[in-house]
């Protein structure tokens, strides 16, 4: 800890903010874990589904559910699909809708808190005010509600999940944007006559990139459990398209008589899942401006 | 204190009006109404079904009517379930669902407390890193992972628990721990760093200085100040309970609200699920507000504001 200090203090005076977090992002070793197992699994997911010969919708009744083996690495399940394969694509809408969702949450969180906590004064108490009222429900009741009307395809879904997610990015960014508006720079921004959305551009959001940052990656894990849950009560993704909660859901089924059917997408999840927040912890360390 | 509470349920009038009204605009914009899946019904049939549920009416006026029941307690006859008006629904599987959060909320303090307090006794021993590794696995297992596999060590391998229902008492054991045991994990995170954080105050000091017992420490002095964070996490906590609930009640086929309100949203019951809704908001509104309160009651310098 001492060491990591005395090496950031010697590089400060020579590397910029992004450098010397950087830099304490690689002294993290759980960061760097979980930076290694996401990669990792997400490269397992996009690729390998090129590289395997079973296909995830290929039946075979003869064949049955089968256990692990040399030909299906993580087995088949009662309908003789490889379940590999099935994990793997799986992962690929669970991560996708994952990063897809906080994407929306970001276009909508960021302006929105931005502008709010930026204007101040009534603007800022009435769209805040909104922000605290559907904040009183748990998200997962609010997708709910959201898919009830919009049906449960999945860019809906995505659509959806982002459209409760964008409520906490709003009410960090506008606590930045809010503290920001009030430094000596941008009161000399607005008396020179700079307009409001250039101070917003280049002044106001160039600085909150570190929280926004941090918040995102712990976004992402939290949308991942969100869609997993919903697609696990029925309400998310549908069969025959699979996602990690449908598997799990499916496993739990006949955990009884086919394990294999419900560790493997088990575990593949809750590894991200671990990987993630340890990577969102190991970046709030890093960008913590109090360290430089 | 009492002008705070007042202050509070205020504040908690207009979030509770702005649920009930999105929550209707979403479900009267809902494509397909209740009856869709329902086969081809005669016209005349369908215009009688939907005078008799108002839905014939203009938007306004089933909006008005909706917020003058509403403030009788009234929630209207669910679509799907006939005969059944949806306060009766609640008021029937409600209490399944709080004993179920309830008994999970002891578990997380239960178990979770200890561990983060023998951990932070431990500090930079081996003990408290394994106690701490136990604590983020368990965060790491979300309910619907770790709920299948505990019925697949308690119930199908060594057969201790009905695998489904809840008749028995000990059927309450494995939907508590898989609710709860995520909660117990992050309390443990609290519990620790909180501990920690008083064990470096001056007083503490001066406790050990005067030669008290380490046990009469803890108990007396660090734990009181510990329990600050834990018991403000409650709020929160709750939230997620309910949304666990969703999670668990699926898996051990509980007959609790939280599987009303899926299969509701799942049939397009519409006047079921704002309810539903509406009364998990409150629930949530009245809770928070009670934390609220023994906050103040735990912290001196706020009792007498």
């Amino acid at each position: 800890m001492i060491k990591q200090k005395k090496v950031a203090a010697a590089n400060s005076a020579a590397t910029s903010l992004g450098q010397d977090a950087w830099q304490r992002l690689c002294q993290n070793r759980m960061a760097q874990i979980g930076g290694s197992i996401f990669i990792l699994i997400s490269l397992l997911c996009l690729i390998g589904p090129f590289f395997v010969s079973n296909t995830y919708d290929a039946t075979n009744l003869a064949y049955g559910a089968q256990a692990p083996s040399a030909e299906h690495w993580f087995g088949t399940d009662d309908l003789g699909r490889d379940v590999f394969i099935r994990t793997l694509l799986g992962g690929r809408i669970s991560i996708g809708v994952g990063f897809a969702a906080t994407v929306v949450a970001l276009l909508i969180g960021v302006p929105y808190g931005a502008i709010a906590g930026y204007a101040g004064g009534r603007t800022e108490a009435l769209s805040m005010r909104f922000v605290d009222a559907i904040y009183a429900l748990p998200f997962t009741i609010i997708v709910i509600l959201l898919t009830t009307w919009l049906g449960r395809s999945i860019v809906l879904l995505f659509l959806a999940i982002g459209a409760v997610e964008w409520l906490t990015m709003a009410r960090i960014v506008r606590g930045q944007s809010k503290a920001l508006r009030k430094q000596t720079y941008v009161e000399a921004a607005m008396i020179n006559g700079v307009p409001h959305h250039r101070i917003l551009l280049r002044h106001i959001l160039p600085n909150m990139l570190g929280p926004i940052i941090v918040y995102t990656t712990l976004t992402i894990p939290a949308v991942i459990l969100l869609e997993s849950i919903l697609s696990f009560v029925g309400l998310g993704v549908q069969p025959p398209m699979s996602s990690w909660g449908i598997l799990i859901n499916e496993g739990a089924m006949k955990m009884d008589i086919y394990p294999w059917l419900l560790i493997f997408p088990a575990l593949f999840f809750s590894l991200t899942i671990f990987a993630l927040n340890f990577i969102g912890d190991g970046l709030r360390d890093a960008l913590d401006p109090k360290e430089s | 204190m009492f002008n705070h509470i007042a202050r509070r349920l205020l504040h908690a009038l207009p979030t509770l009006w702005l649920v009930a009204t999105l929550t209707f605009i979403l479900l009267r914009l809902a494509p397909g109404g209740p009856f869709d899946s329902e086969k081809q019904v005669h016209p005349t049939v369908r215009a009688q079904i939907e005078a008799h549920y108002g839905l014939d009416q203009p938007i306004y006026r089933q909006y008005l009517r909706f917020i003058g029941n509403l403030l009788q307690g009234d929630l209207g006859p669910s679509y799907k379930y006939e005969g059944w008006n949806v306060q009766e629904i609640i008021a029937q599987s409600a209490p399944v669902s709080l004993e179920l959060g309830a008994l999970a909320l002891v578990v997380a303090i239960v178990v979770g407390m200890p561990l983060g307090v023998l951990a932070s006794l431990r500090h930079h021993r081996p003990a408290e890193s394994i106690l701490m590794g136990i604590a983020m696995l368990g965060i790491c297992l979300p309910a619907f992972v770790l709920g299948p596999l505990l019925l697949l060590v308690f119930s199908s391998s060594l057969d201790w628990f009905n695998p489904l229902g809840w008749n028995y008492p000990s059927d309450r054991v494995l939907p508590a721990f898989t609710l709860g045991l995520f909660y117990a994990a992050y309390i443990a995170r609290l519990a620790r760093s909180g501990m920690l954080d008083v064990m470096q105050h001056e007083y503490i000091r001066t406790a050990r200085a005067k030669g008290l017992k380490e046990s009469v420490i803890v108990c007396r002095h660090t734990l009181r100040t510990a329990l600050y964070p834990v018991v403000a996490y409650i709020g929160p906590a709750v939230a997620g309970l309910i949304s666990g609930s969703f999670v668990v009640e699926t898996i051990f086929f509980i007959p609790g609200l939280g599987q009303f309100f899926v299969n509701s949203a799942f049939n397009r019951d519409y006047s079921m699920v704002v309810g539903t809704a509406l009364f998990y908001a409150l629930l949530i509104i009245l809770f928070n507000l009670l934390v609220d309160i023994i906050q103040m009651w735990m912290n001196p310098r706020t009792r007498n504001d």
